[in-house]
């Protein structure tokens, strides 16, 4: 009975294994093949040389940027002032939060291309400027879910209400007590949304493409269209990028997490 | 900001919403407002009176056909994935496999969940395309070739399992909380009683499971049914399913009807609506069981 157990662990854990390595494998290996006969790097040089790549994928990291620079000064207040004064609007705002993640992107860029058009009241398609502020809304929206259950679940982990009495005792006001006491306590959860968000936008196809942003995403689908090798490449890259974002956030995490449970909580 | 947010003790009235404020626009604006205008676009026609023709639109053969394809895709890759998913989740947790494999599976299953879009559809063309790595080897070492079979990775098996790569790791991720929750010792009671592991399975650990097994998979059925980039990356426009066809009406008004656009999206709000609210319901009973 147990040797069956284990047993069928090891074909599950095998099989699973095998189909998650193969097609990495065969992505890498596919990648090496541009020069004919032997595996060489060329078509990782053509990408890094192609000025197209550097234009969009640099584009693409300022917007991530932008974009959690925003969500967290958008999130992390909301979420700590729910916690500490407006307990009942914990679950409107946690639901809101999710709705991105039950109202697909596609639709939501759509409402945008019709409240937003150029003979709309606020017309942000109407300028490269305000579309880029337009995209970086739409990724701020994109992230909400993964940003605000980041900075809750660091929210909870401290006590928020002592630390900001204190803070006041000693003469803090809001502004001091947000940025001096409340982010430095839960860095580890900010950067591990920051992270998040900055995985799910990098890459992100649908609103760049449909807002029609010279962004790494839409760049990707062209090459996929037109080139052979140079997509493998690509696609290495963009796993070593998600790779690298949630190796972060476990070294953050962890860090964050040995640190606190320590101390004889059941969590 | 500071003037805003002095405390509240020494004023009239309560002021504290004014903290949440930006939040709340930022939602209306951005959130709220654009998914609405849809919805009620939906039942308008051209010059904005009420009307019902675009749900009839709804109706018409392609846009049927394109829904039965996508809640099709859908259902295959969340009922595969969830199977896939538990399968590995319950390997990781209770399979008495080595320590270090149940992190491992827990950390890559958080890059592969993140893994979707055009880099996973280029990642499948080179393994499962005409002249992929698994295709060329098959036929190499096996003389198997795939594509006699009818089988192209672009198209509808093509897509559903390549949809695998991101639904398998989420189930992992929402599934394995639910596993740990199963004691140890209630297999050992029931092996005491002269159990079988079918019975196990069957009277003890599936009851408590199935909330969380069924929810999770109503989740990776919205995950798929939204997914936009992977499929047009892989299929180009020749797969007829719902996210595409949006896509296409959103580019050059394929449909020739603007407001059907807006009924489209609605269906696919209320798809992904409904079986997110069953997740949530199906969470909710189980947590309940649980505690």
């Amino acid at each position: 009975m147990k040797s069956t157990t284990r047993l069928g662990a090891w074909i599950a854990f095998l099989v699973g294994a095998a189909y998650f390595l193969i097609p990495l494998i065969a992505t890498f290996e596919f990648s090496l093949r541009m020069r004919r006969g032997e595996y060489s790097f060329d078509a990782y040089r053509a990408v890094f040389g192609d000025p197209q790549f550097q234009a969009t994928f640099g584009y693409s990291i300022v917007m991530a940027i932008v974009t959690i620079v925003v969500g967290v000064l958008l999130v992390a207040p909301t979420a700590y002032w729910v916690q500490l004064r407006l307990p009942k609007l914990r679950p409107l705002v946690e639901f809101i939060t999710l709705l991105p993640l039950v109202i697909p992107a596609i639709v939501i860029v759509f409402g945008y291309l019709r409240i937003f058009n150029s003979s709309s009241y606020l017309p942000l398609t109407n300028s490269e400027t305000a579309t880029d502020f337009l995209l970086v809304c739409s990724y701020v929206t994109l992230s909400l879910p993964y940003m605000y259950r980041s900075v809750d679940t660091g929210l909870r982990a401290i006590d928020v209400r002592t630390l900001t009495e204190a803070a006041e005792v000693l003469g803090a006001g809001r502004a001091t007590i947000l940025f001096k006491v409340i982010f430095p306590n839960i860095s580890s959860a900010i950067l591990s949304g920051a992270f998040l968000t900055f995985a799910v936008v990098i890459g992100e196809f649908t609103m760049a493409s449909l807002l029609n942003r010279p962004a790494f995403g839409p760049y990707l689908q062209l090459m996929g269209a037109n080139k052979a090798y140079e997509p493998s490449a690509l696609a290495v890259i963009a796993f070593l990028i998600t790779w690298a974002s949630m190796g972060l956030i476990q070294l953050f995490g962890r860090n964050a997490h040995t640190r606190r449970v320590q101390p004889g909580t059941d969590s | 900001m500071q003037a805003l947010l002095t405390p509240p003790e020494n004023r009239g009235r309560n002021w504290n919403w004014i903290g949440v404020l930006p939040f709340f626009l930022f939602a209306l604006l951005f959130l709220i407002l654009p998914t609405s205008y849809l919805m009620v676009g939906a039942f308008q026609d051209a010059d904005g009176g009420f009307t019902f023709a675009n749900m009839l639109g709804l109706l018409e053969d392609n846009v049927v056909s394109a829904y039965w394809i996508s809640i099709k895709i859908s259902a295959a890759s969340a009922l595969g994935g969830g199977l896939l998913g538990f399968l590995l989740a319950w390997a990781a947790v209770l399979g008495k496999l080595p320590a270090w494999i149940r992190p491992t599976l827990m950390t890559f299953s958080g890059v592969a969940s993140n893994f979707a879009g055009v880099p996973l559809a280029f990642a499948f063309l080179a393994t499962l395309g005409r002249v992929g790595l698994v295709t060329v080897l098959l036929k190499k070492f096996l003389g198997f070739d795939l594509y006699s079979t009818g089988f192209s990775v672009l198209s509808f098996a093509g897509l559903a399992l390549t949809y695998l790569y991101f639904q398998i790791p989420l189930m992992v991720l929402i599934v394995t909380p639910a596993l740990e929750g199963i004691k140890r010792e209630w297999r050992e009671a029931c092996d005491c009683l002269g159990g079988t592991a079918f019975q196990y399975w069957r009277y003890v650990a599936f009851p408590v499971l199935w909330p969380s097994i069924l929810g999770a998979m109503l989740l990776l059925f919205a995950n798929a049914f939204g997914a936009v980039a992977t499929a047009y990356a892989l299929t180009g426009s020749s797969l007829n399913i719902v996210p595409i066809l949006l896509f296409a009406q959103i580019r050059g008004d394929v449909l020739h009807n603007p407001n059907l656009g807006y009924a489209l999206a609605l269906g696919m709000i209320v798809i992904t609506g409904v079986s997110n609210a069953g997740y949530m319901w199906l969470r909710s009973q189980s947590e309940r069981g649980r505690t």
